[in-house]
């Protein structure tokens, strides 16, 4: 089955500044499963920037479920952006939302009918543990709490990939273990994801997870297996 | 709209907060409106009062006859009027009485106006069956001939100045109300683009999330024509009830012109389709500008 991404050479410069992005080039495979790795300022919120279509590259190929995502038609990223589940580092929530509105969010933009959103947004909150908080602003919830509307809003549309940054920072390590399996049963399902982490347990608690490791915004790959993946053996 | 769908473009229009919003526009749409009804009000009732003028006045003449003996002033509009009536171009011939005209000069001379010693000019009320300077030389020929003393003025001519002011407020009103509805469309893009400022996290947000340029233009577009179409409903409600209240004063006056100034029922529905003309052009400012602006994002 072809790579659902598709990075070569990929160089990516903010303004005239330095690179902080350079020959990046891997694939990831469907149905994988990634952790992203690197110090602070390693480039690892950049790298999903660029895999959530969020920014383009300066240089190099991206392709995206098999189609090339640097020179895509502007009017052609939101049907490639339903297709991906982000969770970004700083969550953000729409403020003024319930935390059951935020997570019906990607389904109202998708077009769902208002009758088959409920059920759904309601089992995600059960999910991530909060069934009793679907009707608070995010400002009442704590940083963990509003991590995991985040992260239930993420993965409602049961996306194709899910690109989550720092997804388990604000959470307690049994809350962690919670979100992990979420992301692992969506793996199981067939959904490709890549957690940037500093977790180092975290990254052990998932069995044929691959590492991809960014050092001053170069990826290092010195076997090679992260520009060929292996094909995953389906669940 | 049926209940599922209302529920969720309700829900959808949460997505803006409601508290954030630029209030301030529903009030300067109306005071545009009121600026606007008023101001279309102006140029339609002027250019039914200049429509009627100019009904009443074209193929009309008068025939004056100003000579020095008063018994041959006489005689001549005798032979005057004879021939007049005569004519195939002439429809009608009346000779204005004395006492017509005593009332007409009653404002300048008073009572003296009435003295029949005093020379006054002998009036010939004409209305021709053709119009155009052909007609009028034919009538001045035939009166030469009978009448020398006679004088032919087309009433349309002496009225010409009043006629050209009168278009020239219809063309004002009209500039004014083309004005008035760019300066709105001019208020509701910084309405738009402070909304997109004041939103912008959300609209990220939105944008990550596959949302479309089009389907986050349309929440600001809801959004302000609501507003605009509160602000031009209680905006034209205002001009109009100063309008009912203005042609009633009118109304009391007696006036030819004022009571011919009136809006008739093409101009109250014209004026009834300003604020859906105007909610329709504060929508399109919106979404024209929403779009404009998300284009220069990723």
């Amino acid at each position: 089955m072809a790579n659902i991404v598709q990075f070569e050479n990929v160089g990516l410069r903010y303004g005239n500044g330095p690179e902080t992005l350079s020959d990046i080039s891997f694939a990831l495979a469907p149905g994988s499963f990634y952790f992203l790795t690197g110090a602070s300022g390693a480039g690892k919120t950049s790298l999903l920037r660029l895999l959530y279509l969020s920014q383009r590259p300066s240089r190099g190929i991206i392709r995206l479920f098999g189609e090339d995502a640097v020179t895509m038609p502007r009017g052609r990223l939101p049907g490639f952006r339903r297709r991906i589940g982000v969770v970004f580092q700083d969550f953000r929530l729409v403020p003024h939302l319930s935390a059951a509105d935020n997570v019906a969010l990607p389904l109202r933009i998708a077009g769902m009918p208002e009758a088959e959103i409920a059920d759904p947004v309601s089992e995600m909150l059960a999910w991530v543990g909060l069934a009793d908080q679907a009707d608070a602003k995010p400002e009442t919830l704590s940083g963990g709490e509003q991590q995991r509307v985040a992260i239930a809003r993420a993965v409602i549309a049961r996306p194709e990939m899910l690109v989550a940054d720092e997804p388990t920072g604000n959470v307690d390590p049994e809350m962690a273990d919670r979100l992990l399996l979420l992301f692992d049963s969506l793996n199981r399902l067939g959904t490709t994801v890549v957690v940037a982490t500093h977790d180092i347990q975290l990254m052990q608690r998932v069995s044929g997870a691959q590492m991809m490791r960014l050092v001053k915004g170069r990826l290092q790959d010195p076997t090679g297996t992260l520009r060929h993946p292996p094909a995953r053996e389906p669940a | 709209m049926s209940g599922p769908v209302a529920q969720n473009a309700e829900r959808t229009r949460r997505v803006l907060d409601e508290a954030r919003g630029v209030r301030a526009m529903v009030w300067i749409i109306a005071i545009m409106l009121f600026l606007t009804v008023l101001g279309a009000a102006l140029g339609l009732a002027t250019r039914n009062a200049a429509n009627a003028l100019e009904s009443e006045l074209v193929g009309r003449a008068t025939v004056q006859l100003v000579a020095s003996d008063p018994t041959r002033q006489e005689a001549e509009a005798g032979k005057a009027l004879s021939a007049l009536r005569g004519m195939p171009d002439v429809r009608r011939a009346e000779l204005v009485d004395r006492e017509e005209l005593a009332a007409l000069l009653r404002p300048w001379l008073g009572d003296d106006g009435a003295d029949p010693d005093l020379p006054v000019p002998t009036m010939i009320d004409l209305e021709l069956a053709t119009e155009g300077p052909a007609t009028l030389s034919r009538v001045r020929a035939a009166l030469n001939r009978v009448a020398p003393s006679a004088r032919v003025d087309a009433q349309e001519a002496w009225m010409a100045p009043v006629a050209d002011f009168l278009d020239l407020v219809v063309l004002i009103a009209f500039v004014l109300v083309v004005l008035l509805a760019t300066a709105t469309a001019a208020v509701v893009v910084l309405a738009a683009r402070a909304g997109l400022d004041a939103h912008r996290h959300t609209i990220e947000v939105m944008h990550m999330l596959g949302s479309t340029d089009v389907q986050v233009a349309r929440l600001f577009q809801r959004r302000i024509a609501r507003d605009a179409g509160v602000g031009a409903a209680i905006g034209s409600l205002a001009a109009i009830a100063m309008l009912l209240l203005v042609s009633a004063q009118a109304a009391e006056l007696g006036s030819q012109l004022l009571g011919q100034a009136s809006l008739g029922p093409s101009g109250w529905a014209t004026l009834a389709m300003l604020p859906i003309a105007f909610v329709l052009l504060a929508a399109l400012a919106a979404r024209f500008t929403i779009t404009r602006a998300l284009e220069s994002v990723l």
